[in-house]
């Protein structure tokens, strides 16, 4: 999976995306589940990595299952009230859940096995049809790679800043909402000094080094479609063709 | 009793993690009022975790810093009065300037500490004296200031909060030779004047030879010495194998001693080493008719 073609693989995570919303049935959802797994299996990473990448999204999924219960039509199994739940409730919000937890773990697989650099140049060269009507597709990719290149540097910077004005006694931790965004003044202000001098900076190296943007320029990677990808390929047109016969066998699951 | 104290300090890094790193570990010392103590040690050394336990900006894994013979953390809550006691100035310390004068920059420290507008000013004022930060610039804004004048107004700032310990982590990195020298002489002046206490990291043995009466060896995040200077710089071939050396002069006067002249081969300044080689010379010119200079 690591090895497989960047562009291929954000093509893939899209389609998979598109499976997760079109399943109409357990059945094709299945399929789809199946096509995701296969992924993660194939991406060699622990299987405890993909579940921290749940995490941060965990209310949203009970949230939204939570929802879904009360939202159900026909027989109610349980009511009280105005409040009732049917078996087609609970058969929705279970269908909800499995798709929001694939979708995360297919976006997982790619960002997991696909380097930002990685990233970026796939987006570059699936977007250069677009260079035709004029967008600056290069410049465009160029600024993503530097944005990602410099969150971590900003992260440390934010880190120092703070330490300083904490040694000088800043509070940050205490007060009301006014006295805090107050206090972050001593923050954000240096913080905004330096990475404009660091945009400087590196605005200069770039030019002393005669880069002049996408134009002429070559690659040092550059992007191969080989026999893993085919087979990688392959899988995907078969998945494709199994979901679209599942879905079209079996009725829809969500009945509204 | 002494005014800083640490006993078996240990930092680690990332605990419960495949990262963990132990950054500092089991260190203990006692630094006693009004010494100017050095701290050397190879980059990685544990040097800057040491320091900012030391006011509280990170908490130790194990330990205690004693401030006065009072555990630092005993109230996590006045954390804050234990950092206007030691002050802290980190390395690069132009970065953290923001106000829109550079006087109301020095005096964002003393207002945090609670002091009124005319008393956090008058620190101000005579912090920038102290620092040699020429009055007319103090109504300028901070980024105007070229970078040995930012320099000193980051080291008023914290100077302003009159620490008890004050901590300059590597205070003349970047600044052109002139500006070190009179950096560390006012660093000096501040010194003797207020006699308080000042812990100065650098990389530059010079430096530290020539300011420190004891120095804190830092080694893999141990305490690999912590003695009077000479002493630490009488054991070159230690110091090397921690990827540190000896003041170039001290290792120049070891060499002659050598060879045989009789100088004092722990001499830390080339002031002290004109001293002895000048008579030495005159005596060699005065008994041989046919003088070479000495190479």
């Amino acid at each position: 999976m690591h090895r497989a073609d960047p562009r291929l693989k954000i093509c893939l995570t899209i389609f998979a995306i598109v499976l997760i919303f079109a399943a109409g049935n357990f059945f094709s959802l299945g399929a789809a589940i199946l096509f995701v797994a296969s992924g993660i299996l194939l991406s060699r990473i622990p299987l405890k990595l993909y579940l921290k990448s749940l995490k941060p999204i965990l209310f949203i999924v009970v949230f939204t299952a939570a929802l879904n219960v009360f939202y159900g039509t026909g027989e109610p199994i349980w009511q009280w009230w105005l409040i009732k739940i049917t078996k087609n409730g609970l058969l929705n919000s279970l269908f909800v859940t499995i798709r929001i937890v694939v979708l995360i773990l297919a976006s997982s697989v790619l960002t997991f096995t696909t380097s930002p650099t990685q990233l970026t140049d796939a987006i570059e060269r699936l977007l250069k049809p677009l260079a035709k009507l004029g967008a600056p597709v290069h410049e465009f990719a160029m600024m993503m790679t530097i944005a990602l290149r410099f969150v971590p540097l900003l992260l440390e910077e934010t880190d120092k800043i703070m330490s300083a004005q904490k040694a000088r006694g800043a509070d940050m931790e205490s007060g009301g909402v006014v006295q805090r965004i107050k206090a972050l003044a001593p923050v954000l202000i240096p913080l905004f000094v330096s990475a404009f001098r660091r945009a400087f900076d590196l605005a200069t190296a770039m030019e002393s080094r005669c880069y002049h943007g996408g134009e002429g320029r070559t690659k040092m990677k550059v992007l191969h479609f080989g026999g893993t990808d085919w087979l990688v390929l392959a899988g995907a047109v078969v998945t494709l063709g199994a979901f679209i016969a599942l879905n079209a066998a079996f009725p829809p699951a969500i009945v509204r | 009793m002494p005014i800083l104290e640490t006993k078996n300090l240990t930092y680690k890094y990332g605990t419960g993690t495949p990262f963990e790193k132990v950054a500092v570990e089991n260190v203990s010392l006692s630094i006693e009022k009004g010494e100017l103590i050095g701290v050397i040690g190879h980059t990685g050394s544990g040097k800057s975790t040491l320091i900012q336990m030391l006011n509280g900006l990170i908490r130790p894994t194990a330990g205690q810093v004693l401030l006065e013979g009072k555990d630092i953390w005993q109230e996590p809550k006045k954390i804050r009065a234990v950092r206007f006691r030691v002050g802290m100035v980190f390395q690069y310390p132009e970065y953290q300037l923001f106000e829109e004068t550079v006087l109301k920059d020095i005096m964002f420290g003393p207002k945090n500490m609670g002091l009124d507008e005319k008393r956090a000013r008058d620190r101000a004022l005579e912090a920038a004296e102290f620092t040699g930060l020429k009055p007319e610039l103090l109504e300028k804004s901070p980024f105007e200031l070229s970078g040995g004048e930012k320099r000193r107004a980051a080291i008023a700032g914290v100077i302003a909060m009159d620490p008890e310990v004050l901590v300059l982590d590597e205070p003349t990195a970047g600044l052109d030779p002139q500006g070190r020298d009179v950096l560390l002489a006012q660093i000096g002046q501040y010194h003797k004047e207020r006699g308080n206490t000042v812990l100065l990291v650098s990389h530059s043995m010079e430096d530290v030879g020539r300011m420190a009466d004891r120095l804190l060896v830092m080694s893999n995040g141990h305490k690999a010495a912590l003695a009077p200077t000479k002493e630490v710089f009488s054991q070159g071939e230690e110091l090397e194998k921690m990827g540190l050396r000896v003041p170039q002069i001290t290792k120049i006067m070891g060499e002659l001693k050598k060879l045989g002249c009789p100088v004092d081969p722990s001499t830390l300044t080339v002031d002290d080493a004109l001293k002895q080689l000048l008579p030495y010379l005159k005596e060699r010119q005065g008994t041989k008719t046919t003088s070479t200079r000495p190479n």
